[in-house]
């Protein structure tokens, strides 16, 4: 997905509206994947005026295909396929914004303390090859199935795979940046820590963290909607894609509506993310773009 | 580059440790009690504290990890709660249709994503180059259970080309071996397709653009010629990494392919593990995972040595 | 280039065009071995039907072992492995001869001795053997073939129990297998039935293989029940355990197993257009849903609330979301289920007419404030997760704060097993079913015994007239006098509610046209069937 740039240079003189084009011309993917994201965010706020209560079970109308006032059908208790698949949007996105959040922040700090302090680095690192050598699926359904299903559980469980994946990329950023003449030279002079991380550092890591954290966030939706499937995700009462998902496979020749409505809005927005994530990538962070 | 062998295999041994730590503890984070979990529904108070103590769960922790340690090292990995048979056993049995099912996804995996890399690659920036982007996205995008399903119904059902389910060992003939592996295969490749090919892609184009092929292009050198002697062979060390960490996704893949197949294999036995609790499998499944995930990176950096001699430690 | 491309490109194309030709064209060939392909119920986990309940684990039991006494289908006992028995003129003393020709799966012959370890050891299990043997002063072998067991008192269930058709089923184990603590299960499976356990192929968790018992002699009256002859006509039996109830449905669909025990519901109109697919329900007894509250914590353990779980309750709505085809459910107030000779419809009033407003008012004067009411939601499970959700929804309608807990059944029963308040980790309300097998006699039906604490199942009922009833209709021998106790008990039933029935359906079964034979019983039998 890497965007052709055709070199339209950027005038001072051009209004708003001509440098948005500009910008969509030069970087299509970031604005397609923004522009399918919004649209997501925009119908989840709306859940409440569009949507009815995804909850209320009305088993005389069951399994009916899409159709005038149930335009998505209804699943095998009667319950509202759109309502639902509306509502699910929210737990979706909440799910892999926070672990996208959530693992950048825990792993950011871990990151930047292992890339300076070595005797914990050494430490540290080795319990972060620990983790990722278990698989991520069998690492968050074991978490789940202690913890007990609740979304903040399955946030959790989802983060910590990914975290020594985010602390790999902070602390490689940091140990490079060390070694640069300047930063070096700061030390040597004495700066305080935390303005050689402010001025330095950090500046330097957000590009590839942002397009790391798309990448998270994409793959925590798809995670949380195969713990659901499993039975170890969400609480099946909320419903979320992978609880419709999983409850609606039994059906699936008889009323593929249950399953087709909630797959396409997970598969949508999935893609929103990752073609955002190569946007970004092609955009902010030249050095990966050139790798990948 | 022995003394680095040498080195690499010694720093699997904290990698493991750290494994085995987490193995252990899993069973003693639970919020209920294990001997309970354990007993079954009529059990008696008494039946409880029995089944505690021939677990050992009344020693201190130290010395419960140390028990287990022990006998890990005996190959003793403690015995099914709800089978009553050893879980070296039970692994053992599923052991052949995983690894024949992870060793098909591979193969067709690389034989499909490579050349379509290449393909974009060579052809960049064209309409090819868009839809073979495309596709690897999607195929990151699409959740494997979704392909799944929406394969049996077309090639099971409407078709009714292939089996809707199940396995027959390779022992038992190639045809009916493949006839049942072929769909869970290309579900459970599609990711891996999509990694490869961007990987592919990318370091084919980055080899591309460099001057020493530039040179053999303007030399005139068949295209076919550069493609698969330069590109190919410099891009031969990313592509085996993405290899190596894609065997995370792989394992991952496989818990929700054995079930959508119903395939007998590790993948289904970890569903059932853990949905019953049976933290003997379930620690036992977490170690071998684990174990196969730093054995094939293992050999893939001492791989490298052979692959790149450019790479020197 | 160009052409070389252009090769390539076909070549691929023709690959991938004459690879699935060649898959399609070769299918597996057909053995002239007789298997029969059954997708059971649930994974055998357990291999010993006395150390556990479940129900699979009892039809694996009736593969392999057999009973002295089985059940026909008018629920009489008949002699399975006995010839006969004889029964003193004071009913206090049973004799009973085992018939010739009984061998163990090892060769060695089948011993009066074997019996009595056997019963002794369900006995210590089963909820009618503890009750039998209250009544017994001794069970010894007279001699190879003869044993004899006396009473202390006369009891009217002697052969009901012996015959008893559902778990804990009184399979006969060999002696050394049946000295094996209760509460152990078996190392070995040794048994007498009409099929060999084949420990080699197992492999827990997909597929179970019961190969023909060649040295079984079969009774020569016809099959009926667990009664008469087992017949077997095929040369295995192959349980392939499928967790996806679509997935199953497709195998059937495709012929890759001829048998699925149990049909989901919804999927019965998938297959009624197959011609090759036969829809059957085997057993006729039928299935009970029990909503069952804790009655040690508030608010249910007042009378009060329990009888407004009675007037929430509307059966319809919990068949509806459960079953759906409303040929296979019907509303039945019955404890001890409709179209069973203690069917009766006395005091079932409250649970068939819905009250919201009735319902409201027991709560209120049961003293109920709002406070959180656990419900434990078994999500493994589709029937109880869907009644689970329908009792959220009724709940929450009453007014009631109710706290819906998603597990699994794993971890659902090692909750219920908690006497603790709700505040430490206890619960409120969770929902299993039973089968008319065990639900059909006050003695059977686990969920009426009200022994409290000590002796009731989960939920712990405690009322002394329930116990005092049910102690009368276990001497009482005379059926009709029997319905006469029942109707008290059911009355007395509906003002205690140990557990609200939600409703009564009928589990299909499917199989392939290619069987015959198959045998209509509320345990599924494999014998008799012929793969043809």
């Amino acid at each position: 997905m890497v965007a052709t740039p055709t070199e339209v240079p950027l005038g001072h003189d051009k209004t708003v509206s001509r440098r948005a084009w500009d910008y969509t011309r030069r970087h299509p993917t970031v604005v397609i994947g923004l522009g399918l994201l919004l649209l997501m965010v925009v119908i989840t706020l709306l859940a409440p005026v569009i949507a009815a209560d995804p909850l209320f079970m009305n088993p005389i109308d069951r399994l009916r295909a899409p159709q005038e006032g149930m335009i998505f059908g209804t699943d095998m208790y009667g319950r509202d396929i759109f309502s639902r698949t509306i509502y699910g949007s929210r737990i979706s996105l909440t799910v892999g914004i926070s672990v996208a959040v959530l693992s950048t922040v825990v792993g950011l700090a871990i990151g930047l303390i292992a890339g300076y302090n070595r005797p914990f680095d050494a430490i540290v690192m080795r319990i972060m090859d620990g983790i990722m050598a278990i698989p991520a699926i069998l690492l968050a359904i074991a978490l789940v199935s202690l913890a007990g299903a609740s979304i903040q559980n399955v946030i959790i469980a989802i983060s910590i795979p990914e975290i020594p994946r985010v602390v790999r990329l902070v602390r490689s950023v940091v140990l490079t940046i060390r070694e640069q003449p300047y930063v070096e030279a700061a030390i040597s002079v004495g700066t305080n820590f935390w303005k050689i991380l402010w001025r330095h550092i950090l500046p330097n890591t957000v590009a590839p963290l942002i397009v790391q954290a798309t990448y998270v966030c994409a793959s925590a939706m798809i995670l949380e909607a195969i713990l659901s499937f499993l039975g170890a995700g969400t609480p099946p009462e909320i419903p979320t894609w992978g609880n419709i998902i999983a409850e609606g496979r039994t059906y699936f020749q008889r009323a593929p509506w249950i399953i087709f409505f909630p797959g396409l809005f997970l598969a949508i927005t999935v893609l929103a993310v990752n073609i955002l994530g190569d946007g970004l990538r092609d955009n902010l962070d030249p050095r990966v773009a050139r790798r990948m | 580059m022995y003394a680095y062998i040498v080195r690499r295999i010694l720093a699997t041994i904290p990698v493991m440790g750290v494994v085995a730590v987490f193995v252990f503890l899993l069973l003693h984070l639970t919020p209920g009690d294990p001997a309970t979990v354990i007993a079954g529904d009529y059990a008696r108070p008494e039946d409880i504290v029995r089944i505690r103590e021939q677990l050992g769960l009344n020693d201190p922790l130290y010395i419960q990890f140390g028990n287990w340690l022990w006998r890990l090292f005996q190959g003793d990995m403690g015995i099914s709660i709800f089978s009553n048979l050893p879980v070296t056993h039970l692994i053992q049995q599923r052991l052949e249709p995983t690894i024949m099912m992870a060793l098909t996804t591979i193969i067709i995996a690389i034989a499909i994503a490579v050349p379509l890399g290449v393909l974009a690659a060579w052809k960049q920036g064209t309409w090819v180059d868009r839809a073979v982007m495309v596709f690897a996205v999607l195929g990151f995008s699409v959740p494997i259970f979704v392909v799944a399903y929406a394969m049996i119904w077309g090639f099971s059902i409407k078709l009714k080309w292939l089996p809707v389910q199940g396995y027959t060992p390779i022992g038992e003939g190639l045809i009916p071996f493949l006839r049942n592996i072929i769909m869970p295969a290309v579900a459970l490749g599609m990711v891996y397709v999509a990694l490869i090919a961007r990987i592919t892609r990318a370091s084919v184009m980055e080899v591309l653009n460099e001057d020493y092929i530039r040179t053999a292009r303007a030399k005139g050198l068949a295209s076919t010629t550069i493609l698969i002697r330069h590109a190919l062979k410099n891009a031969a060390v990313p592509i085996v990494t993405i290899i190596g960490i894609g065997i995370a996704l792989l394992i991952g893949g496989v818990v929700v392919t054995e079930s959508v197949f119903n395939i007998p294999g590790l993948g289904r036995l970890t569903v059932d593990a853990i949905l019953r609790r049976d933290y003997p499998i379930i620690q036992g499944l977490i170690l071998v995972f684990s174990g196969v995930y730093v054995l094939v990176n293992l050999l893939i950096d001492i791989s490298y040595t052979f692959l790149d001699p450019r790479i020197r430690y | 280039m160009k052409s070389r491309r252009m090769n390539l490109k076909s070549t691929l194309s023709a690959l991938a065009l004459a690879a699935p030709l060649a898959l399609v064209a070769m299918g597996n060939d057909a053995s002239a071995e007789k298997v029969l392909r059954v997708a059971p119920h649930a994974d055998l986990k357990n291999l010993d039907p006395i150390w556990t309940t479940a129900y699979i684990t009892r039809n694996h039991g009736y593969l392999v072992y057999d009973t002295l006494i089985a059940l026909d289908e008018k629920l009489r006992p008949q002699p399975q492995m006995l010839e006969k028995w004889e029964v003193s003129d004071d009913g206090l003393k049973y004799t009973f001869t085992l018939r010739d020709g009984l061998r163990w799966h090892d060769g060695s012959p089948v011993v009066a001795e074997d019996a009595v370890a056997s019963l002794n050891r369900w006995a210590k299990r089963d909820t009618m053997g503890q009750k039998l043997m209250d009544f017994t002063d001794s069970l010894v072998a007279s001699s190879e073939k003869v044993f004899v067991l006396t009473l202390k008192e006369p009891y009217g269930l002697v052969l009901d129990s012996i015959g008893k058709i559902s778990s804990n089923t009184p399979f006969m184990m060999k002696k050394e297998m049946a000295e094996t603590d209760p509460f152990e299960q078996v190392p070995e499976v040794i048994g007498s039935g009409p099929f060999i356990f084949d420990k080699d192929a197992w492999v827990p968790g997909s597929k179970v293989v019961y190969r023909k018992n060649e040295a079984y002699v079969p009774r020569s009256e016809p099959a009926s029940y667990a009664a008469g002859g087992k017949v077997v006509k095929v040369d295995t039996v192959e349980w392939l355990y499928i967790p996806d109830p679509a997935t199953t449905m497709n195998a059937l669909i495709a012929g890759e197993i001829d048998y699925w025990e149990t049909v989901a519901p919804d999927l019965v109109p998938a297959m009624e257009g197959d011609p090759n697919i036969v829809i059957d329900v085997i057993d006729p007894l039928g299935t009970q849903g029990w909503l069952r509250p804790n009655h040690l914590n508030p608010p249910f353990d007042n009378p009060k609330a329990r009888q407004a779980l009675l007037h929430m309750v509307r059966q319809a709505d919990y068949l509806r979301a459960i079953v759906g085809d409303e040929k296979l459910w019907r509303e039945c107030g019955a404890y001890f289920m409709c179209d069973t000779p203690l069917d009766t419809a006395i005091g079932a009033d409250p649970l068939m007419k819905q009250d919201f407003e009735m319902a409201k008012k027991l709560l209120a004067e049961a003293g109920y404030n709002g406070e959180k009411v656990v419900l434990m939601q078994p999500t493994d499970i589709p029937v109880l997760s869907g009644a689970s959700l329908v009792t959220a929804q009724l709940l929450r309608q009453v007014g009631v704060n109710v706290e819906v807990q998603a597990m699994d059944w794993s971890t659902l029963t090692s909750r219920r097993a908690e006497k603790k308040p709700v505040s430490e980790g206890g619960w409120n309300i969770f929902h299993t079913y039973s089968t008319g097998a065990d639900t059909s006699s006050p003695i059977s039906n686990a969920g009426v015994s009200a022994g409290c604490e000590e002796q009731a199942w989960f939920g712990w009922p405690c009322d002394q007239m329930i116990e005092d009833l049910r102690d009368q209709f276990s001497r009482e021998a005379d059926p009709e006098k029997q319905k006469q106790i029942v109707k008290k008990l059911q009355t007395r039933l509906f003002e205690v509610v140990p557990y609200v029935n939600y409703g009564q359906w009928f589990q299909p079964a499917a199989y392939r046209k290619n069987l015959s034979g198959v045998l209509v019983s509320p345990v599924p039998f494999f014998w008799n069937i012929e793969v043809n």
